[in-house]
């Protein structure tokens, strides 16, 4: 009964989006109040349906009712209860169910918080999304049920894919998707705006902290993955260049854009257009990736299982959403106005260089991501393309947009000079320099690509220093006045800081690891011992360890340097008895200045294994890096100038309330 | 023109190659081995593991390579057709026990029927390196000159066993 409950529901949701994306919009269109303000209701109401729908199906993972054929196909007895939970979306109907879910989140964000939006403004806003969120669950109900019925019921699941049997598995998809699904707000937004022809500042101001918070989530999502599958696929890569990552990527590139884009049509009413077109770019990138995963036009690590059908829908849906959306840009775009104009040298132009080169980037991915399906389209063969294209494409664009990153902060609004720019930031550099070559130094090898990577991260340190030192401690002013000057700094500045530090700890990681890692492949039983950069690995034991679902084999290998132990490490190769699937569950220590990374390979006739021991100078800034990043965007959200205005309509509402 | 219908036309070219996209196969690669003499190999029988086979005892007739490993579960989907098949099948099926323990093998083919002339062991996938084998199961026609004249990756299904290999084996069979 449960399931065809969850089922139902998914019809009411259906019909109440169809509610939800026509009348608000027909009334917004023909300025009938009654009509608009059905918008709201009918976002919680099918907010209310989804997620009562999505836990019905997690009740039937955690019942074990192997008569829900998605239920059989995803899960299993043996599994452990969080994992079961995390099972609702480890296969494409649940995963297009945690999809159709945050959409609801966010709509539902937005009824609640978009009391000082004019009402057609918030009508249309709702509209819009009600409308993507038709077409997801037209989607779910015509091709990807999840609560069909398997009968006769399994005796036993097929068990959940072992690679996804992981705790940060278990919270990637949903923070991936709050990401993606964000852009879905600022798309929305965007489309009103074209739609209702109020394209200003003020529509700016109100897309940034819903912009800004899409991203956090992505950027979360995203380092999580890569966090995710440095623990878990066992070699130790940390980013793999796979259609699938380079699909949610994008859409972080064109979201990093919009960020930027929006603080000009904000602060200066410009790049309005562009704004509007990256804040539709971005969530079409966003669709753009979900086609990709499941639809098998790219093979890739994640591909959900593929059905010809599914991918004939989305791609049907892709062309309704994207082209009636650019064909509404085409049609409205040309009569909003430019904004008012600026210099060669001012933060707008080099906010536009920004934009460019984040825009060329996400470019880049995209072709290299498609290249082999344009090939193969037009027969001209077979290819694909590897990371080298990556890595040279992207080190090619980053350099200037990082120098840029330097400037941008420090210069002026409208019009600057330069040689008061040159003459601040000059010392900048130069420490950038001596610092990068220092490093390289003291690393022992010097190499240009690495020296470039250490160059950016300095740069950016250093040049967000001399613009914090000019702000708290300006030429002729006190040391006692610091900490008042800091007070006045508002959050958002704090927010631009944190996150430009993140993309310098993140280059500092990226160069010292590509640089200076080692690595090795040893053959070892209990009593054998290898060594790299100064540490020493000695196995000193060997057993099997059995596991809820599976059978492991666990090596011990303690780790010292010079005669300390400093850990023991416990690498496991597991066996998922359901599925059969070898994995390698890597073993690591880790701390700020390096990882040391164990995993085993193949087991050998003599009983011996093959064991990879990696050593990994600052990895963890890579993702620490992202952190930064992350709480560089919760800062500039929670910048006072939101919360303010938040707080005088909550006032004018009372007014009206008691009047 | 308007400038701002670019993206659109942009996007519409794109959607007309997704769309084409969705016919191809990205999976079906192309192996370099086609019409190449098959590499060389010297295996231990799964049976008799005291005895070997190599490529050149198994020349002047053609036959079916199928790469199979205990451990892997599309095996278990493709291994009733090769039952099947086997019965009637014009030539001989070998199969290449992959990265494979030998008792699991045995036990593997106890269980699910065998259909295999003989299977040969690769334990530690060094046959498959020369075949270029990058998914289990994958199968192999080779014919009776020792040429590799098919491959098919992953688990093979009905249409493609009826409509790609029998025709080929019926043929190599009558022709050599």
């Amino acid at each position: 009964m449960i399931p065809e409950i969850g089922h139902l529901c998914l019809f009411l949701a259906l019909a109440v989006a169809l509610a939800q994306g026509v009348l608000p919009l027909v009334g917004a269109q023909r300025g009938q109040a009654s009509w608009m303000v059905l918008a709201r209701p009918l976002a919680h109401w099918q907010g209310l349906f989804v997620a009562i729908a999505f836990v019905l199906l997690s009740a039937s993972f955690v019942r074990n009712d192997f008569s829900v054929l998605y239920v059989a196909s995803n899960s299993n007895s043996a599994l452990p209860l969080p994992y079961r939970m995390a099972a609702v979306w480890g296969g494409h109907e649940g995963s297009l169910l945690l999809w159709v879910l945050m959409l609801n989140l966010w709509s539902v964000a937005v009824a609640r918080f978009s009391a000082r939006l004019p009402l057609p403004f918030a009508a249309r806003i709702l509209a819009v999304m009600g409308l993507v969120s038709v077409g997801f669950l037209l989607f779910m109900l015509l091709t990807s049920n999840p609560f069909d019925r398997l009968i006769p019921a399994a005796a036993d699941g097929r068990d959940l894919n072992p690679l996804l049997q992981d705790p940060g598995m278990v919270i990637h998809p949903p923070m991936l998707y709050m990401g993606y699904v964000g852009f879905s707000v600022a798309f929305a937004f965007a489309i009103a705006a074209l739609l209702g022809g109020n394209l200003d500042a003020a529509w700016a101001r109100w897309t940034r902290p819903w912009t800004t918070a899409a991203w956090v989530f992505l950027t979360f999502g995203i380092g999580l993955g890569s966090w995710w599958a440095y623990n878990e696929l066992g070699w130790g890569g940390w980013w793999f260049w796979d259609p699938v990552e380079n699909a949610s990527f994008m859409p972080w590139l064109a979201g990093t854009a919009l960020i930027h884009s929006l603080a000009v049509s904000e602060k200066r009413g410009g790049f309005k257009v562009w704004t509007v077109w990256l804040a539709i770019v971005a969530f079409s990138l966003s669709l753009l990736g979900t086609f990709l995963v499941r639809s098998g036009v790219l093979s890739s690590v994640h591909a959900f299982a593929t059905d010809p059908r599914r991918g004939l829908f989305i791609l049907g849906f892709l062309v309704v959403v994207i082209g009636s959306s650019l064909a509404l840009f085409a049609w409205r775009a040309p009569k909003v106005g430019l904004g008012q104009r600026f210099g060669l040298l001012s933060r707008e132009s080099l906010l536009l260089a920004n934009n460019m080169m984040l825009a060329a980037a996400c470019g880049a991915v995209l072709l290299g991501t498609l290249y082999p399906l344009f090939i193969d389209a037009l027969g001209m063969g077979k290819i694909s393309v590897g990371p080298p294209y990556f890595d040279a494409v992207f080190a090619l664009l980053m350099a200037p947009l990082v120098f840029v990153m330097g400037i941008g902060p420090l210069t002026r609004w409208k019009q600057d000079e330069a040689a008061p720019l040159v003459k601040r930031l000059a010392p900048a550099l130069v420490i950038a320099l001596v610092a990068a070559l220092g490093v390289g130094a003291w690393a022992g090898r010097i190499t240009l690509l690495t020296t470039g990577g250490l160059l950016m991260a300095f740069w950016i340190v250093a040049s967000l220093a001399v613009d914090l030192k000019d702000k708290l401690l300006p030429a002729g002013s006190s040391f006692r006045q610091v900490g008042h000057r800091a007070g006045q700094i508002p959050l958002a500045m704090w927010g631009m800081l944190a996150a430009h530090l993140g993309v310098a700890a993140f280059a500092f990681g990226v160069a010292m690891v590509k640089t200076y890692e080692t690595e090795r492949d040893v053959k070892m039983g209990p009593g054998d011992s290898t060594e790299i950069a100064g540490y020493r690995f000695k196995m000193t034991g060997l057993r099997e360890v059995p596991g809820p679902n599976y059978a492991a084999m666990q090596g011990t290998i303690e780790v010292s340097r010079g005669d300390r132990v400093i850990a023991t490490l416990l690498p496991e190769k597991r066996i998922y008895r359901v599925q059969s699937n070898p994995m390698t569950e890597a073993a690591v220590d880790s701390n700020p200045l390096r990882d040391l990374y164990i995993s085993m390979g193949e087991s050998l006739p003599t009983g011996e294994w093959i064991v990879r021991v990696q050593y990994k100078p600052f990895i963890v800034w890579i993702w620490g890096g992202c952190l930064m990043m992350m709480a560089g965007g919760v800062l500039a959200m929670s910048d006072r100038r939101y919360r303010v205005k938040k707080a005088a309509t909550a006032a004018a509402r009372d007014r009206e309330a008691t009047a | 023109m308007n400038r701002y219908l670019l993206p659109l036309f942009g996007f519409l070219v794109l959607a007309g190659f997704l769309a084409f996209g969705l016919k191809l196969d990205p999976h079906e690669v192309p192996s370099p081995l086609i019409d190449k003499p098959a590499p060389a190999f010297s295996a231990a029988k799964l049976s008799q593991p005291d005895q070997r086979v190599t490529l050149g005892d198994l020349k002047g007739k053609a036959w079916v390579l199928n790469v199979w490993a205990s451990w892997c579960a599309p095996c278990r989907d493709e291994h009733p057709l090769w039952v099947a098949y086997a019965k009637n099948s014009p030539v001989p099926i070998y199969g290449l026990n992959y990265k494979d323990k030998n008792e699991a093998g045995a036990a593997w083919l106890r269980q699910l029927g065998n259909p295999y002339a003989e299977s040969l062991t690769d334990p530690d996938g060094r046959i498959g390196i020369d075949y270029g084998v990058y998914g289990v199961p994958e199968t192999f026609v080779i014919d009776s000159q020792g040429v590799v004249r098919l491959k098919h990756t992953g688990p093979i299904t009905p249409a493609v066993l009826r409509d790609e290999i029998d025709p080929l084996l019926k043929r190599l069979s009558q022709h050599g």
